[in-house]
């Protein structure tokens, strides 16, 4: 008799015990606001990677210094695809699945992004990608329905949105320069991998927007190390410009050797070639080489005045305090897409559902790194060509093309 | 730009690339010759010989003719740890051929880890040796360099031919890979040969990683495309014969070189390798092999 009542009174307490405890639970640990990061940090892909994860860092301690999101913490889980479309999507699963984030930013390459893209969607979280290719954020029928002209798509994939400009817009920028300049022959040279097809696939496509007329079309590899062959057959080909599209050493070789055979006409890059390293690397070859850049290179040489400015000085300048490098519009891309999703927090919390309507209809006239971004249900990338500074290479360093 | 302009900057570029290929098709041609391995980290001598040049050069500051040469003293020195460390064992524990090709993967994928630690993944360049304003011939821009490629290519191949047929050490080097159990019975030291071949494959990878680093750049991932086409090489020109590895390796760089200006671009790796497979289907000893020799040789 006993110790049936002993038994019941100890039961009893437990039950009392685990009640009190719940309730202590949530005001004890404040769980924080979890941020899935995922980029590509080693691997081909590290110099995005890189830059990327520092400012996910250096971004992390300022939110959470100015008080998080309304109070609470905000935790970017950051974790590293190795620049390989398997490793990303494994990353992503882990974030969505474990570590139960409310929103999912990366990768640094379009074919990462594009793998990591059905699983969001299958898991309806937003992802906000930092790799620039339009197929990101477009459907596949959509894109194929746009593909013979120029128009812009109309429809975009609901979940997944896109900091960096998409290439199409660094190609008008490139067209509407030159169009200006009155040049109608133009030379394009491509690498053949994800960045190189899909900006020739827009060069292409963009050219009779502008009346230019492609008169040759080169590719090449990855990991070539001589592209004279095909700047020779560009140079007989009778264009007055040559486009190189491609980003890492090919950028460099390709500069190298349009010098080396004093091809007579000008050199542009693509907004790939925003780093000084390029400069640095191509010993005096790429004077005057022209690109399509964001502002974040050539910040200092803006007006006070521009709607950029303050972010832009604000990154450049404690970027490069804290990490000893360059500031890079990469890493720019990362501080873009981490300050949408804490703005989307802080309007509406973290709800998933609630953060992809605010990114679709409430990123308006919003300065950030790599532009005045508009976003809207027809456009998840918010800029267009005017997110590019045409820049020139003078004397070693940027300057505002003329 | 008219034809023979285009001609001669297409000749020009082929036989830049082709030299690269030559060096390391000669190279993989005198490790097998004296082992009977195929040494998959060949490509990766190239990629220290530019990064170390570099290291001297521009980190150092010393000038180029002295950086020059340390570079190919340590490369070789990497060449001869690498064998005395990874193949000497396996070797005399009679490992078969598959597990030493792969512990020449395996070294490959190493010498990339060192030299990502070191060096980083960043690309690096090297000032020209000697001037870096294009020459003009008869229509075509030839950066000087291009001759300081072909010049030291040329001269390694003379030396190397010098070396095998004029010298003792050679002579016995050449006799280790007719028959090693009979040179080693006539006295040659067969260990040592081995460790002779590694030696001179780094060097003539170094030389190639050296003087093509001023016009395309080194990287630490450089050299497996790099082994691929010089592999190519010393197929096509019949694995086992130097010679026919260093033309094979010229003839590559030609074959690419013209048939990205006059077919396509998209199609100059395709071509070549077409071409070796289309070789050896016909001759499956390569271009200058002969039949009986390609027997002899197993991998």
């Amino acid at each position: 008799m006993s110790n049936k009542i002993l038994s019941k009174v100890s039961l009893i307490t437990a039950y009392t015990i685990c009640f009190c405890l719940s309730l202590t639970g949530p005001a004890m640990a404040q769980e924080p606001i979890k941020i899935g990061f995922v980029a590509s940090i080693t691997g081909g892909a590290s110099f995005l990677g890189q830059p990327e994860k520092d400012t996910a860092l250096m971004v992390q301690e300022w939110i959470n210094k100015e008080g998080g999101v309304k109070g609470v913490p905000v935790q970017i889980i950051i974790e590293d695809s190795k620049s390989d479309p398997s490793q990303a999507v494994l990353a992503t699963k882990k974030l969505i699945e474990s570590d139960k984030v409310v929103a999912i930013i990366g990768s640094s390459t379009s074919g990462e992004s594009m793998a990591m893209a059905p699983i969001c969607e299958a898991a309806k979280i937003p992802m906000i990608s930092m790799a620039a290719a339009m197929q990101i954020v477009t459907p596949a029928d959509e894109y194929k329905r746009i593909v013979g002209t120029f128009e812009s798509p109309r429809v975009q994939r609901p979940w997944i949105f896109k900091t960096p400009q998409t290439d199409t817009s660094a190609v008008e920028a490139i067209y509407a320069f030159m169009k200006k300049k009155g040049i109608t022959k133009v030379g394009i040279v491509t690498v053949s991998d994800g960045f190189g097809s899909s900006g020739r696939n827009e060069l292409k496509r963009m050219a009779p927007k502008y009346d230019i007329n492609l008169v040759a079309d080169e590719v090449y590899g990855p990991k070539d190390a001589d592209m004279t062959a095909q700047l020779t057959k560009i140079k007989t080909s009778g264009a007055q410009a040559v486009i190189n599209w491609s980003v890492g050493p090919t950028q460099v070789i390709v500069t190298k050797n349009w010098k080396a055979l004093a091809m007579g006409m000008p050199l542009y890059q693509s907004h790939g070639f925003g780093s000084k390293q390029n400069i640095e690397l191509a010993g005096g070859s790429a004077e005057g080489v022209i690109a399509p850049l964001g502002r974040l290179v050539a910040w200092n040489k803006l007006l006070t005045t521009h709607p950029q400015y303050k972010v832009l000085s604000r990154y450049a300048t404690e970027y490069v305090k804290r990490t000893k490098a360059e500031v890079s519009t990469f890493g720019g891309h990362g501080y873009d897409a981490i300050y949408m999703t804490i703005d989307a927090l802080k309007a509406v919390g973290p709800d998933k559902t609630k953060v992809r309507d605010f990114l679709e209809n409430n990123i308006k006239n919003w300065p950030g790194t790599g532009g005045v971004f508009n976003m809207s249900a027809a456009d998840h990338t918010g800029l267009d060509l005017n997110a590019f500074e045409m820049i020139q290479v003078e004397k070693g360093d940027w300057a505002l093309a003329k | 730009m008219d034809l023979q302009s285009q001609i001669i900057q297409y000749l020009a570029t082929g036989l830049t690339l082709g030299s690269i290929y030559a060096m390391v098709g000669l190279g993989f041609t005198i490790i097998y010759n004296a082992t009977g391995i195929i040494n998959l980290a060949q490509g990766e001598f190239v990629m220290f010989g530019g990064l170390i040049m570099v290291f001297f050069t521009t980190t150092l500051g010393l000038p180029l003719f002295v950086s020059f040469f340390i570079t190919l003293a340590l490369t070789t020195a990497i060449g001869m740890i690498y064998e005395l460390l990874f193949i000497r064992h396996p070797s005399k524990k009679k490992a078969p051929m598959m597990t030493l090709l792969i512990i020449t993967v395996a070294v490959s994928i190493f010498f990339r880890g060192i030299a990502m630690f070191i060096w980083g993944k960043d690309p690096y360049s090297l000032p020209h040796f000697s001037s870096a304003k294009p020459i003009i011939i008869g229509g075509a821009a030839i950066l000087p360099q291009v001759f300081w490629i072909l010049g030291l290519s040329l001269l390694a191949v003379i030396l190397m031919n010098l070396f095998f047929n004029r010298t003792i050490t050679g002579k016995a080097m050449s006799a280790c890979s007719v028959n090693r159990l009979a040179a080693s019975l006539v006295g040659i030291d067969a260990s040592k040969m081995v460790l002779l071949s590694f030696a001179l494959s780094a060097t003539l990878g170094a030389l190639a990683g050296a003087s093509i680093t001023p016009i395309a750049l080194m990287e630490y991932d450089r050299g497996p495309m790099l082994a691929l086409k010089g592999f190519c090489a010393a197929v096509l020109g019949g694995l086992g014969f130097g010679t026919g590895a260093v033309v094979a390796g010229f003839l590559l760089g030609l074959i690419e070189s013209f048939t990205t200006g006059f077919i396509s671009s998209g199609f100059k790796d395709a071509t070549a390798l077409i071409i070796l497979i289309l070789v050896l289907f016909i001759k499956p000893s390569g271009i200058f092999g002969s039949a009986d020799v390609g027997k002899i040789k197993k991998i």
